[in-house]
């Protein structure tokens, strides 16, 4: 119990400490990487107790005083929405967070139900999972912002330096979604849950530029939408169900024909809207004008996880009936088109942004097909893409730092230029797409489930989504591994800081992928026995996990097979071939005046087939009229 | 089994009148179809083991022929296929022309004729294809003596 | 020692002998198409032997250290088919060599191979919805994507997936390289973009890449027969029929249609992968 308080308040308390530090010193500096060493000790601490005492536990029934000082806490957080949307003339943002306060003022006071008493926080295996992605992946981002930060500074002097707002919102939000993953009354989740909201607005329009201003309102009026679906879905679970907490609403959910389908669904939207699912997917790829480490926080370890994660637990209420249609048609639907759009993308942080879109449409399709082999893939899913995503943002922003520039045409030849940050890098996007790695095991899973379930629409979405990945993956990693003769390596200017959490990120995601079956024996599937009450068969085979370690193994002797397969041959290195008008260093060719002309190598973006312009509007009108007509009609059937 | 059961070629025009490449082509069409013995054009210097050139070489073209020469991974031959290409034929006097491939990379096979008939320019290459695996025998043997002086 | 680890074992020595044979018979018969005598039957080998005894041209050292990725994976791809592995999985391994081999074209950084490992991975991205499509079309027919499971059936499974086998022979001609669809690089010496994607590679690593084909190809005919085996012996012969006749097909596809842009290429796979397969794929739904 205490380990948990101290989960969550401690991040609080870090962020006041940092709030208030003088800038610039190194006690700062100092002070940070302590704070995320103690959240990682007490997450890691608190996996251990958990495992070795048992693995669920639930607390707290009685929190009169607690739910108090929540309800004031939550009118201070409307209060900060009213400033800032009167400040900037957004009043609809206002609007949207009086509306749902009020809401949940009005039931908090005026005594309108009667609930059963149940815990207030709650702790299963999945908790442990999150807790470890949260502490571990989030801390190595906090870790990595120190230094970060330094060099954004001094290539963006035009910003007004504000890092101690900065690293007091990175501890804020590891604290709110500490809070969302223990708490199981849902009026608490809701409380972190609007956290969170306010946090990634506040983060996003730290430029304070009206582009960023821009996007972090629209942030925030999408996940103020989403609040105001929880707000009505509590207010609704409580008058008609009289039921305060998840467990036992999945539980009244699970059954067939239940009333409480209505709340599933409300709550369901919520999590789409926070997983950036289409049509959505806006704020998130607006995110992107934040500095490196907020995108890398709110892709990876928080927020939109936050989306995933209520939508897994909410899956085994969603097997069979059109709430789980709704969302799996929503997920399916927006793997497969963001994949697409990512085509058409040169900028890093766009195509991982669209990316994450991708793949949190793949996790929310899991859960919405609510079956136990797709909540599996869904909960791997989650963690393979919470420490690659993560890795890759970072090291995006450290090749940005040193290079200038975060355009996938610009990181042509990274591997002799920055050598270390390219090995990272393909680290990081293996582990987002290829065998053996994690991303491929769990959609390897999914495609089974799926057709286990016998949707076919996501099947298809699935098949063609897979092979529009390996295209901008792939694209990717043939531009980083471009050798460029004569070309020098040049001045890597990342900290160490920086380092440590990149090579931390590495070093994880190799022993994921060495050790998920470990991971699902021991946490996952006890923690889906437990959810759908069935003894269930291993769902990947011996044989197979020893087929993914013998591909590992073939990746790493790979270096002495190639000596012994080329005989051991004497490269003779020469030119390329340009019709035999090379000037000699392969980056110019003579031209019909006999004058050297430069060669520029692009990548394939095919705009014209897979443009922003030509796919964006047609997605969102497509994802808004599915979701609105699924939504309709579950409810409908509901009622 | 030998080197010159499979010989690729690049053919590569210098400033010929087209007449002797229209007779390069001739030989791959079905009348003398030279894949029977397993001759290729691949059009690529990293592939090939037979350079066949015809025209001569001027100053535009100097470079290149050296380049992609150098390109071509060893054993290699040269064929000069046509007059020009011996020795500048009719262009010889041009105020661009410097001479015949011999100009400037080692040619190992002169095919004359103006233009190269196919019989003549498929002879050249069978006699350039001996020439690979005498080419090939004496790098080894020259590597295997090499191995033994470091030893 | 059981069947699925001699068969196993056969792949890996006489894929290379067969893919090399098969190739000798298309020169032939393609010869003959066109009205030439061709080469001799054991020319493939002929070709190999001297691409072996070549010197060694690299671009840079990473190039052959990605071949040899490409080859590997190859053989793995193939060994774990015929040891009667998970369907899925064969398939994510091809997709990994696939990557090694398009790495390696990029890392030369050259015009003509770069611009064949963007029509390569165009090539991939056309044709892996389908070879998702028929792993998931064995699954519905077995119940299993083990290959050992599927054979041991009592019925052949193209009798429930006529749709998806045409559907894998119209990719099949991408993954053959041959025309209309041989845009990355061909397995004939005409080409337009030189010789796109191997542009860049010669001697022994042209080799080795030359032999990893004959393995792909050996293993994509085992695909084919995956779709007439069923537990009679003889379905063996039966397959191995339709593995020639599906050969032939290709062979005369290749001599018939002209090159395709990459658009007529992408749009016409997909359109193939969502009529034949994704039809069949609801049918077996409806139906099973």
């Amino acid at each position: 119990m205490t380990i948990i308080s101290f989960l969550i308040l401690f991040p609080f308390i870090a962020a006041l400490i940092l709030a208030f530090m003088r800038k610039g010193t190194p006690v700062r500096k100092y002070t940070l990487f302590a704070c995320c060493a103690l959240i990682v000790a007490g997450a890691v601490y608190f996996v251990v107790n958990s495992l070795s005492d048992g693995h669920t536990m639930s607390f707290l029934t009685e929190t009169h005083t607690l739910d108090t000082v929540i309800l004031i806490a939550e009118w201070g957080l409307a209060a900060l929405v009213c400033y800032y949307s009167f400040r900037y003339r957004k009043y609809y943002c206002a609007a949207l967070s009086l509306v749902q306060t009020g809401l949940i003022t009005w039931l908090e006071l005026g005594g309108h139900a009667e609930v059963l008493p149940a815990a207030h926080i709650f702790s299963d295996n999945l908790t442990i999972v999150m807790c470890l992605i949260i502490g571990i992946v989030g801390c190595l981002i906090c870790v990595y912002a120190m230094g970060y930060m330094k060099d954004y500074k001094e290539h963006h002097t035009e910003f007004k330096d504000r890092r101690s707002f900065f690293f007091a919102m990175l501890f804020v939000f590891l604290g709110a979604m500490f809070g969302l993953v223990f708490s199981n009354n849902l009026t608490w989740i809701y409380f972190f849950w609007e956290i969170t909201s306010i946090c990634s607005f506040l983060l996003i329009g730290y430029n304070q530029t009206e582009e960023a201003i821009k996007n972090s309102f629209k942030a925030l009026w999408m996940n103020l939408l989403g609040g105001l679906g929880f707000a009505i879905a509590i207010v609704y679970c409580m008058l008609e169900l009289h039921v305060a907490d998840l467990q036992s609403l999945v539980a009244l959910a699970s059954q067939p024909g239940s009333a409480a389908i209505v709340s599933i669904i409300l709550l369901a939207f919520a999590g789409l809207t926070k997983s950036a699912q289409l049509p959505f997917s806006g704020w998130l790829l607006g995110a992107m004008v934040a500095p490196t480490p907020t995108s890398a926080l709110l892709h990876s370890a928080t927020m939109v996880k936050a989306g995933v994660y209520l939508l897994l637990r909410l899956s085994p209420a969603l097997c069979g009936n059109l709430a789980g249609l709704m969302v799996t048609t929503i997920g399916g639907f927006t793997f497969f088109a963001t994949s697409l759009l990512a085509i058409s993308q040169s900028d890093a942080k766009k195509v991982l942004a669209y990316s994450t879109v991708s793949n949190l449409g793949l996790i929310t399709a899991c859960a919405g097909v609510g079956m136990y082999e797709a909540v599996w893939a869904g909960i791997l899913l989650m963690i393979f893409h919470a420490v690659s995503k993560s890795l890759m943002f970072l090291s995006v922003g450290a090749t940005e730092n040193s290079l200038g520039s975060r355009n996938i045409e610009d990181m042509h030849g990274l591997i002799v230029k920055l050598p270390r940050l390219a090995y990272v890098m393909i680290i990081g996007i293996a582990g987002m797409f290829l065998a053996p790695f994690g991303m491929l095991i769990s959609k390897w899973a999914a495609l089974r489930a799926f057709v286990d379930s016998n949707s076919i629409l996501l099947v298809v979405f699935l098949i063609f989504g897979s092979a529009t990945t390996l295209f901008y993956w792939t694209k990717w990693l043939g531009t980083l591994v471009a050798v460029h003769h004569n070309s020098e390596p040049i001045k890597n200017i990342t900290k160490k800081s920086e380092w440590f959490s990149l090579i931390c990120h590495s070093v994880i995601m190799v022993a994921l992928c060495v050790s998920f079956p470990l991971i699902s024996v021991s946490l996952i599937e006890p923690f889906l026995e437990g959810m759908f009450h069935v003894t269930m068969p291993p769902i990947i085979g011996t044989g197979n996990v020893i087929i993914m370690i013998m591909m590992m193994c073939l990746i790493a002797i790979l270096p002495i097979a190639a000596r012994f397969l080329t005989l051991g041959k004497k490269n003779q290195v020469v030119m390329s071939y340009m019709g035999g008008a090379n000037t000699g260093d392969d980056r110019s060719f003579t031209d019909s005046f006999g004058k050297p002309k430069r060669l520029y190598l692009a990548n394939w973006y095919m705009t014209e087939l897979f443009g922003e312009k030509k796919l964006l509007n047609v997605s969102l009108i497509l994802s808004a009229a599915a979701l609105v007509i699924l939504t309709v009609m579950a409810i409908g059937g509901a009622v | 089994m030998k080197v010159s059961n499979s010989p690729w070629l690049l053919h590569y025009d210098g400033s010929s009148c087209n007449g002797c490449d229209i007779e390069v082509l001739a030989c791959l069409t079905p009348v003398y179809d030279v894949e029977r013995f397993g001759v290729i054009n691949t059009g690529n210097p990293k592939h090939a083991d037979i350079f066949l050139i015809t025209g001569g070489i001027n100053t535009q073209n100097k470079a290149v022929v050296e380049q992609i020469y150098s390109q071509m991974p060893s054993p290699k031959v040269v064929v000069a296929v046509g007059i020009c290409a011996c020795n500048g034929g009719i262009f010889k006097e041009c105020y661009n022309i410097l001479g015949g491939v011999d100009t400037v990379i080692p040619v190992d096979i002169y095919v004359p004729g103006c233009a190269a008939r196919p019989q003549a320019i498929i002879d050249g290459v069978v006699k350039a294809v001996a020439l690979l695996d005498e080419k090939k025998k004496k790098r080894d043997q020259k590597k295997a003596q090499g191995g033994s002086g470091n030893a | 020692m059981n069947w699925s680890v001699i068969s196993m074992l056969l792949f890996i020595v006489l894929a290379p002998f067969a893919g090399g044979l098969l190739q000798g018979v298309d020169r032939k018969i393609t010869a003959r198409m066109q009205g030439r005598q061709g080469p001799p039957l054991l020319q493939p080998f002929y070709d190999l032997h001297k691409l072996f005894s070549k010197q060694s041209v690299v671009v840079n050292h990473l190039q052959d250290f990605l071949v040899c990725g490409f080859l590997v994976f190859i053989v793995f791809t193939g060994a774990l088919f015929f040891w009667g592995g998970d369907l899925l999985l064969v398939f994510f391994a091809l997709t990994l060599a696939e990557i090694f081999f398009i790495m390696s074209s990029c890392s030369a950084n050259s015009p003509y191979s770069s611009m064949g490992a963007q029509r390569e991975l165009m090539q991939a991205m056309a044709y892996e919805p389908m070879v998702l499509m028929v792993a998931i079309g064995f699954y519905m027919v077995t119940g299993s994507f083990g290959v050992s499971d599927i054979i041991g059936n009592s019925t052949p499974a193209i009798v429930w997936l006529p749709g998806i086998f045409a559907g894998f022979l119209y990719i099949l001609t991408i993954k053959f390289r041959k025309s209309p669809f041989d845009l990355s690089t061909s397995h004939h010496a005409h080409q337009e973009m030189v010789r796109g994607l191997t542009t860049e590679i010669s001697g022994n690593i042209l080799g080795l890449v030359e032999l990893s084909h004959w393995y792909e190809n050996i293993f994509l005919l085992g695909v084919v027969a995956l779709f007439l085996l069923d537990a009679n012996w003889w379905s063996v012969p039966v397959a191995i029929a339709v593995c020639f006749g599906a050969y032939f097909l290709e062979i005369l596809i290749d001599n018939v249609f002209p090159r395709v842009k990459w658009q007529s290429m992408l749009k016409s796979a997909w359109l193939v992968t969502l009529v034949a397969g994704v039809t069949n794929f609801m049918v077996l739904v409806l139906v099973k």
